[in-house]
């Protein structure tokens, strides 16, 4: 390019024609299509505000967000932070928006990890696992999840009651009151020992990425497990033992007609998650499958040739180039996940959809329901699709 | 070695091979019993399927009851948990597939739902893709209306609010499908346009709809739409869905549809450019035929998930299959037999699921086949 002598001024973009007043011009044509376009859509934008405004006038519906200082009086039947019915409809809302997030992050996790292994059993050797696991993709993914949610709901009712509950392990207890499960009384230690945990997480992962730097620039491969060890092992251990290493097992057990103690799953948040993590899975597995099934053969091949260890084949090789396939489908399955998880409101589990629907009946404010609906949606939307997007890019190929 | 190869010129024929390598024995060792891990894992889930099929059979066929005599359910009662109430759907059958739909005038809505089938049938054979088909569509959806509502060709006038079942779910789908469709193509086309306020408007709509759930849509279209129209103007509740529907058809097969469009290489557009043809003309005869083919089988996928999702109105109360369904188990005598109805509803919508979706993968292997070598 540099050798050839090539005129810099020829390189600029042609000189831009004024623009004629007729007909012939594109450039015309182009403004005069847009302002169609936009005034024709503005016009039905308008007339519906107008109407709109009318008809709350002639109702009399106060519009904005007044009502959220109000009162709520709506019970909630599950909720993270603390919340009772004489507290405000924001305060609900919130505790709805929690509910939404507690079934979304949980469901994500869940959906990945079996929607994985479902999609890497698709490629099994095996004839049963690859049919089973074949059939159980295919069947899942034409069955409504509405469908699957009610399903899982009228299983779940039609379980005996607390005293003949399900028993299938010490401290385990399927009944028509939702699955109980062992947990430890949580304490000041526990959140300290996490705390540490978390920062110790984020302090080896720039150690890691120091490491890396180096031994780019030397070649001397520099270990970071004995860092790693340290940061989230040893220390939050010692942050747990240095405050007494309390340890009280909270055991769930039956006391008179329910249970006491113990973590509790509500049949609808059980039933959601179950539905939400099966249906979703199904659609992983594809995902995953296709992914690994794109990097080409030579590839792993030429790794093995390499004389690289077959975990290390999966992890150098493998997978960063199957990830590049995974990531940008999986993004629209945690969007569609997260979503999804409104139908909570069918089977009577109460996420933000349901709480901002009962607000809205309760006080007429229709508009502002639904536009709070929308906006947490999108808002959870953008970040996940925002996180997967840096995500994408940092796995992304570097090409010239 | 050379003497040898000249004193015996007839080759012997290739020994067989070992008989465990081979044959139904062979294939069992590759897949069934592939070292130890792999015979486990067979052994186990073999018992495992086998176990549950036994126990589905039991409670499902011989434990089951198939009717019961004017409403009296306590045999069903006596039986839970250990055998299926097949009697709900014995007695609700009707009522699942036609809603509140006039006795006498189901067959009604039996051939409506039988002109749906035919019309999937013939849309989906590649003998009939011509201009032709789109006659056929306006054809079979006129004589669905007809059909449905009545009150022409001595057929008794049926209102809306009695339609139900089957038929409004295969309608809330197939409709909107028929007019999402060429909103999407224009969105699509939009969306690639080089004119920047057509362009933002068409980015608004698809990251707008497609960042909320159709559920919110929905609740819009029941709760809020009645406020945007002018004092007096009503439309009924199943044609606000159908509109929430089609827009949110409309932004997922926009984006299917923009795929198309940037698959196709830039020499196409540039040679329909050199040809001289307006954009409408490169659009129509050089673009669309070329990047809808290549989205075919997406946009079959994209059809079974509006399909599943016409589900959705259940919550806002329109009588589709699913709320069929779940209406037939409120009266008291038949509460608790949800397993049953959602087995059979289920059964309903696999059956069309499972169908397009073999259907997609057929075409697109089909598609394909110049690529394949």
């Amino acid at each position: 390019m540099s050798q050839t002598s090539i005129d810099p001024r020829s390189l600029r973009a042609p000189p831009r024609r004024p623009i004629r007043l007729s007909w012939s011009d594109e450039r015309v044509r182009g403004i005069f299509w847009q302002v169609v376009v936009v005034g024709i859509v503005v016009s039905i934008v308008w007339w519906l505000w107008s109407n709109t405004v009318h008809n709350l006038e002639v109702r009399r519906i106060a519009t904005g967000f007044g009502f959220l200082n109000r009162e709520a009086g709506l019970p909630i039947a599950e909720s993270i932070i603390d919340y009772n019915p004489t507290n405000t409809y924001l305060r609900a809302l919130v505790v709805g928006l929690l509910n939404t997030l507690k079934v979304a992050v949980v469901g994500i996790v869940l959906a990945t990890i079996f929607g994985t292994l479902i999609g890497i059993a698709r490629l099994s050797k095996n004839w049963v696992l690859r049919t089973l696991s074949a059939t159980y993709v295919e069947v899942i993914r034409d069955l409504p999840l509405l469908l699957q949610l009610l399903f899982w709901y009228a299983i779940l009712q039609g379980l005996p009651g607390p005293r003949q509950a399900l028993h299938p392990a010490e401290g385990v207890f399927l009944s028509n009151r939702g699955l109980k499960l062992p947990w430890i009384q949580w304490e000041g230690a526990h959140s300290l020992a996490l705390l540490v945990f978390v920062v110790g997480l984020v302090a080896t992962l720039l150690y890691r990425r120091q490491a890396l730097a180096k031994q780019m620039a030397d070649g001397v491969p520099r270990p970071i497990w004995h860092v790693a060890l340290l940061a989230l092992v040893a220390l939050p251990l010692a942050a747990w033992a240095a405050l007494g290493a309390p340890f009280t097992p909270d055991i769930p057990a039956l006391r008179g007609f329910n249970f006491q103690g113990g973590l509790t799953l509500s049949p609808e948040y059980f039933a959601l998650l179950a539905g939400l993590v099966m249906y979703t899975a199904g659609f992983i597995a594809e995902i995953v499958r296709a992914g690994i099934q794109a990097v080409p053969h030579g590839q792993r091949e030429a790794a093995q040739a390499l004389g690289l260890r077959p975990g290390k084949v999966l992890r150098l090789v493998v997978l960063p180039q199957a990830l590049r396939v995974i990531v940008p489908p999986m993004t629209s399955q945690y969007l569609n996940i997260t979503k999804n998880s409104s139908l909570a409101v069918a089977i009577g589990y109460q996420d933000i959809v349901s709480i901002a629907n009962t607000t809205l009946n309760q006080t007429g404010q229709a508009i502002e329901g639904i536009a709070i609906i929308m906006l947490v949606y999108l808002s959870i939307s953008l970040s996940i699709s925002g996180f997967m997007n840096w995500y994408n890019a940092r796995i992304a190929l570097v090409e010239r | 070695m050379s003497t040898t190869a000249i004193a015996n010129p007839i080759p012997t024929p290739a020994r067989p091979a070992p008989i465990t390598l081979v044959g139904p024995i062979g294939w069992m060792r590759a897949n069934l019993f592939a070292g130890w891990v792999s015979s486990l894992v067979s052994l186990l889930l073999l018992f495992l399927i086998v176990k549950w099929a036994l126990g589905f059979i039991e409670w499902g066929v011989i434990n089951a009851v198939w009717s019961v005599p004017n409403n009296q359910t306590q045999a069903c009662r006596d039986l839970r948990g250990t055998g299926a109430c097949w009697a709900v759907i014995t007695e609700k059958h009707r009522f699942i597939l036609f809603g509140t739909y006039p006795y006498e005038e189901q067959w009604r809505a039996f051939a409506a739902i039988l002109i749906f089938i035919a019309l999937f049938i013939v849309s989906a054979l590649r003998r009939f893709w011509r201009k032709e088909l789109l006659l056929v569509w306006v054809a079979a959806l006129g004589s669905i209306g007809v059909l449905m509502w009545g009150g022409v060709l001595g057929l008794a006038y049926v209102p809306q609010e009695r339609w139900g079942g089957l038929v409004i779910t295969l309608i809330l789908a197939t409709f909107g499908l028929a007019f999402a469709f060429p909103l999407a193509i224009l969105v699509a086309l939009g969306r690639r346009s080089r004119l920047p306020a057509i362009k933002a408007l068409c980015v608004i709509y698809v990251e707008l709809i497609r960042g909320v759930p159709l559920i919110s849509l929905l609740f819009m279209a029941s709760v809020m739409f009645p406020l945007f129209l002018p004092e007096g103007m009503n439309i009924d509740k199943l044609l606000r869905a159908q509109i929430a529907i089609i827009l949110f058809a409309g932004a997922y097969l926009a984006e299917v549809v923009r795929g198309g469009l940037q698959a196709l290489s830039r020499g196409q557009y540039e040679a329909a450019d050199a040809l001289g043809l307006s954009y409408w003309k490169k659009t129509g005869f050089i673009v669309l035929p070329q990047a809808l083919r290549l989205v075919i089988p997406p946009l079959v996928n994209t059809f079974i998930g509006f399909f599943k999702d016409t589900s959705l109105v259940l919550i806002i109360g329109i009588f589709d299959l699913l709320t069929a369904g779940k209406t037939a188990i409120i009266e008291p005598a038949w509460q608790g037999f949800g397993i049953e109805v959602y087995l059979t509803v289920g059964f309903i919508y696999f059956c069309f699921c499972f169908a397009m979706s073999r259907y997609s993968q057929n075409l697109e292997a089909e598609l394909n086949r110049h690529r394949v070598r």
